[in-house]
């Protein structure tokens, strides 16, 4: 083993530009699989949390239609179905309970419909980030205070400390201080959201201790198994209660996400058969030129084994320095796309995800090839017959 | 004396449609210590002879006992082993490696056998250039020294395991005459110090002549043998 590692290190180095050029081969092999793989995994990654990273990953809503108010069904009692929600799966991060009533909002001669909705706002920062979210005022604290989208402010010329109008269903009418403003960057979302507390949401509607619904956020890790831990909440808390999650309402995006997947994964494949297929190409061309070698070697006793241990060291080299050399163009490409490929605002166009387990396997994956490439000029190195290279010179 | 190799009813036949009969039973023994010398023209199949001897060809008929035992006994293993210890190989075009420096090449066989280097088989390895009288450009890459530089070089390498049977090719064949001279004093030199078996082949008759026995090999077959 050890000499063959040794004339594995000669060979190579006796021909460094043909050593080089391999090492080149699987260094951009190695450096594209880890760009197009980072570049991928960083637009899913940004396309998630667009979609769910301020909404509810699975929300519980009551069934029972007899007891319909304002339109809605609604959950009494809910503190004990909290609690038990939040003890149902660990996955489960947080969950936020919420008063949610169509109401319409009239300011001077304006008037729209908008989404009164009632939340514990302290609770509700584990989903929504309202105070990053914020971009003038305050976050309600008293009743009587709302908190309207951004898109509001500006096609009512509204200010922080105005006063809105609220008009419910039932024509019950309260007036309310508009505390700030928020951004949520889904425009749907800041056309007609009216946030404030549960307190207030209550009393404009006239119920007491009653919520629409409890919306439950996952660990960022556990997003994709919102399905699954919807099934569980639905099986703990039976036909009561009617329980949606994210993926089956967003099923058009998973399977955009997971045909992406795939043709990354074609990509950085047939990517890797290109790098096989130039490795064992090479290393073959070396079995004839180390012919002549081989023979000697032969002649003067080293096994078939070690003589095919040669070619393995040599693939197990080249992949090692490969790989060391692919990681570092790999990431200096992808250092220069988020530096030249910017938005006006200086962000990049995609953020890439840099993950170093992804990148660690990408360069095992290199070197594993490049044993296995190794494999067919090994096995003809240990096949090669001494007295043919003899006779023949 | 003892026999160290002896060929037995020796046939080789090359080809499968085309046949070609090379030797023809060839019965044949070298006596342990001896110095050998093979002649015979070109395509008379003397080369063939020693690579059978060497274990590096076999022969289509007929039996090869190295040091008693047969050759054909043993497995590919168990071969390269016994090319490893017990025969050192000299060639017409010396056949060192290139990518290592000459001393490199003389611990080879060495380093084939035991996976490394110890400071006594360096110091042996040094005495053997010494002897070969390399000891000035032993650091030499193999490939930047003169024919017979190389083979010197290849001599103290066939040595370094300390054979009992030493194996050559037209070891001079494409050197001049001084060189030739130098490496044939050489040869005789290590077979009366250190009783190694040589069988050389060799064109020229004023070197065969110089040996203890002169096998003659015609057509396959021998033609003469005649010992001093």
């Amino acid at each position: 083993m050890r000499l063959g590692f040794k004339i594995a290190v000669r060979f190579l180095k006796s021909n460094l530009g043909q050593t080089f050029l391999i090492v080149l081969g699987i260094a951009i092999g190695v450096s594209v699989q880890i760009f197009i793989g980072s570049l991928i995994q960083g637009l899913q990654k940004s396309l998630i949390d667009k979609t769910i990273g301020n909404s509810a990953h699975i929300t519980v809503l009551s069934a029972e239609e007899e007891e319909e108010t304002e339109n809605q069904e609604i959950i009494e009692d809910y503190d004990l179905l909290y609690q038990e929600i939040l003890g149902i799966n660990a996955k489960i991060e947080d969950a936020v309970v919420v008063a949610d009533y169509p109401a319409v909002l009239e300011y001077e001669e304006d008037s729209q419909s908008v989404l009164v909705r009632g939340f514990d706002l302290a609770q509700a920062e584990a989903i929504y980030e309202f105070s990053d979210r914020l971009v003038e005022g305050r976050i309600p604290k008293e009743t009587d205070e709302v908190m309207l989208g951004i898109d509001l402010k500006d096609k009512y010329k509204l200010k922080v400390g105005d006063f809105v109008t609220l008009i419910t269903n039932k024509g019950n009418v309260d007036e309310f201080i508009v505390s700030g403003f928020f951004d949520l960057k889904v425009s749907s979302v800041n056309k007609t959201w009216a946030v404030t507390t549960l307190k207030s949401s209550e009393n404009l509607f006239g119920l007491d201790r009653t919520i629409t619904s409890i919306e439950i956020q996952l660990a960022e890790a556990n997003v994709f198994d919102a399905d699954l831990v919807a099934d569980q909440i639905r099986q703990t808390l039976g036909a009561e209660y009617e329980i949606e999650d994210w993926k089956s309402q967003n099923e058009q995006l998973l399977s955009g996400l997971s045909g992406q997947s795939i043709s990354s994964i074609m990509i950085q494949v047939f990517v890797l058969i290109s790098v096989v297929l130039g490795i064992a190409s090479v290393l073959a061309i070396t079995v004839m030129q180390k012919s002549r070698q081989l023979g000697i070697l032969k002649a003067m006793g080293i096994k078939n084994s070690a003589a095919s241990y040669i070619f393995l060291f040599e693939g197990f080299l080249l992949g090692i320095l490969g790989a060391i050399l692919g990681i570092a163009f790999g990431l200096g490409l992808a250092y220069s796309f988020t530096k030249f490929a910017i938005n006006p605002d200086g962000t990049p166009v995609i953020a890439l995800f840099i993950s170093p387990s992804f990148i660690a396997g990408s360069g095992v994956i290199a070197v594993v090839a490049s044993v296995l490439a190794a494999l067919v000029p090994a096995i003809r190195s240990s096949k090669l017959n001494p007295i043919d290279i003899i006779r023949n010179n | 004396m003892e026999k160290i190799m002896e060929l037995r009813n020796i046939d080789k036949i090359y080809g499968t449609q085309i046949q070609t009969q090379v030797l023809y039973d060839i019965n044949l023994s070298f006596e342990q210590g001896s110095f050998n010398s093979i002649i015979g023209q070109s395509g008379s199949g003397k080369s063939t002879l020693l690579n059978i001897m060497g274990t590096l060809d076999r022969p289509t008929n007929g039996q090869v006992l190295i040091k008693g035992i047969p050759a054909n006994e043993m497995t590919e293993n168990e071969l390269a082993d016994l090319r490893n210890t017990s025969i050192g190989f000299v060639f017409q075009f010396h056949y060192l490696l290139p990518e290592f420096t000459a001393i490199e090449n003389v611990l080879m066989p060495f380093q084939i056998q035991t996976g490394k280097i110890t400071k006594e088989i360096r110091n042996k390895a040094e005495e053997y250039m010494d002897l070969v009288g390399l000891s000035q450009v032993r650091n030499n890459p193999s490939s930047k020294m003169s024919g017979g530089q190389q083979q010197r070089t290849a001599i103290a390498r066939a040595l370094i395991n300390r054979p009992s049977i030493i194996l050559a090719d037209e070891p001079t064949g494409n050197l001049d005459s001084d060189s030739t001279e130098t490496i044939y004093e050489l040869m005789r030199d290590i077979n009366q110090k250190l009783g190694t078996t040589f069988i050389i082949i060799t064109h020229d008759r004023r070197i065969a002549e110089k040996a203890d026995r002169i096998v003659e090999i015609k057509d396959g077959r021998i033609n003469l043998d005649i010992r001093k």
